[in-house]
């Protein structure tokens, strides 16, 4: 018994209609009381005042935006190399949760900048990154849609995807290149493991963050549920006309 | 391998618009930027390598679409699926083919390009030394994409919005070293970043674009 014999649709579906009610139960709670414990259980920052309340949501939706792409580059991989299916379509399904994830970040990073640093948008690294990370996305979905066998469109969009990756961190590297920006360094630097928040913040924007990742494992394993369902009914229709 | 080389470059020229017309699209794209940010002398010197930059990489672009859908509707690219070179090696040769197309052209223009958006006079040569070394890459990666896109029907848009945020590392460093060129700067480091992403673009992107091919045309 190996994690690969989740790669048979049946299982799969059988482990994630077990594993989803838990989940979600426990996205709800942790993020609902994260975001709560953030707004109302936390003083106002002596310099930011009220508006550093953002980063609940700002912070854990850019984490996921780029571990949704880390995470379709690992499916992706497993697709190209095992040709898993359910791989691919967690890939397909992925992709539009971590698109809505950059697009949480980038507005919510607006709202914010608008106050602190008096401008909604700026040119810089950690912005512009984040904007193309979001075109990735966008050319992604579109390239999903685009090709009709969808064992083609499994391939094709694994290829784009690694690629991507390799030039998503290039770019992220050359846009730091282009201009040094406004935004703060990391607030939560995993490998040092110094933090520059203090704890009243830290600890429910930590919650808040485990929140959003097990928000994004269940919509993933929802989604995936789904484009299994949908590639079954496409089958049993070819097999219809084909009999018929 | 020279031979298909031979027959794309005649093809390319014979086939009336396909080669002019990059460069056509260049002249227009400059000949409009002093009229949309006004055509002050002293601001049009700023943005001028900039500008041009982005002019040579659409005029690029442009053509990309054409660069495997001919192939692939008349059946050519199923014949060198099936050829004894290997599809990377024939790929590359496309991706080359269209670079002295389409690519040197843009190069070779972009200084004369220059006067009309008053370029400083010390940026003449980064310019040009930047395109050259930046413009390998943009073929490359444009050869990628429309190995993509090739079986699917106007698939030119999508090529666009695939193939363009790929394309930003090579733009912000050739434009950084054009730009700090022009401003009597050293350009050298923009320009080792520019040329090892053409290098590394050239020694990798050809398997992923034979890899999609085969995939695609399976």
């Amino acid at each position: 018994m190996s994690i690969w014999s989740y790669a048979n649709p049946v299982k799969f579906l059988a482990l994630s209609a077990k594993v989803q009610p838990v989940l979600w139960v426990a996205a709800a709670v942790s993020v609902t009381v994260g975001l709560l414990w953030g707004f109302f259980g936390t003083p106002d920052d002596f310099r930011q005042g009220s508006t550093v309340k953002i980063i609940y949501l700002h912070v854990p939706s850019a984490l996921m935006a780029i571990n949704a792409w880390f995470m379709m580059l690992v499916t992706s991989l497993i697709w190209l190399i095992r040709r898993h299916h359910v791989s691919a379509l967690a890939a397909k399904a992925a992709a539009p949760v971590g698109l809505v994830m950059t697009l949480i970040a980038l507005v919510t990073g607006a709202i914010w900048g608008q106050p602190m640093w008096g401008t909604w948008w700026a040119w810089d690294p950690r912005l512009t990154s984040f904007l193309i990370l979001f075109l990735f996305y966008l050319g992604y979905i579109a390239l999903w849609e685009a090709v009709e066998d969808p064992d083609t469109a499994a391939d094709l969009t694994s290829v784009l995807c690694l690629v991507g990756s390799v030039f998503a961190i290039l770019s992220r590297y050359a846009v730091q290149f282009w201009n040094q920006g406004l935004h703060q360094g990391t607030s939560v630097p995993v490998a040092t493991g110094g933090r520059t928040v203090s704890d009243v913040f830290f600890y429910p924007l930590a919650l808040s963050m485990v929140g959003f990742g097990l928000l994004f494992l269940a919509l993933v394993l929802y989604r995936t549920g789904t484009e299994i369902r949908l590639r079954r009914t496409q089958a049993l229709r070819v097999r219809m006309e084909k009999t018929a | 391998m020279i031979a298909l080389l031979l027959c794309d470059l005649k093809l390319a020229f014979r086939a009336g618009g396909g080669f002019g017309l990059g460069l056509a699209f260049f002249l227009i794209v400059v000949t409009l930027v002093p009229f949309s940010v006004g055509p002050e002398p002293a601001l049009l010197a700023s943005i001028a390598p900039g500008v041009l930059w982005l002019g040579a990489l659409l005029a690029c672009l442009l053509s990309l679409d054409r660069l495997l859908a001919l192939d692939y509707e008349d059946g050519t690219l199923d014949v060198l699926l099936t050829a004894p070179v290997p599809l990377e090696a024939a790929v590359t040769v496309k991706a080359l083919a269209h670079w002295l197309t389409t690519s040197l052209p843009l190069v070779l223009a972009a200084p004369v390009l220059g006067v009309l958006l008053n370029l400083p006079e010390g940026g003449y040569v980064w310019l040009l030394i930047s395109l050259a070394v930046g413009t390998p890459a943009l073929s490359v990666i444009g050869t990628f994409g429309a190995a993509l896109t090739v079986g699917i029907k106007r698939g030119g848009l999508l090529l666009s919005l695939l193939v363009l945020p790929l394309y930003v590392p090579t733009l912000i460093f050739g434009a950084e070293a054009a730009r700090r060129g022009a401003a009597g700067l050293d350009p050298s480091t923009p320009l080792f970043m520019l040329a090892g992403i053409t290098l590394g673009t050239i020694a990798l992107m050809p398997f992923a674009s034979a890899a999609v091919l085969r995939m695609g045309l399976r």
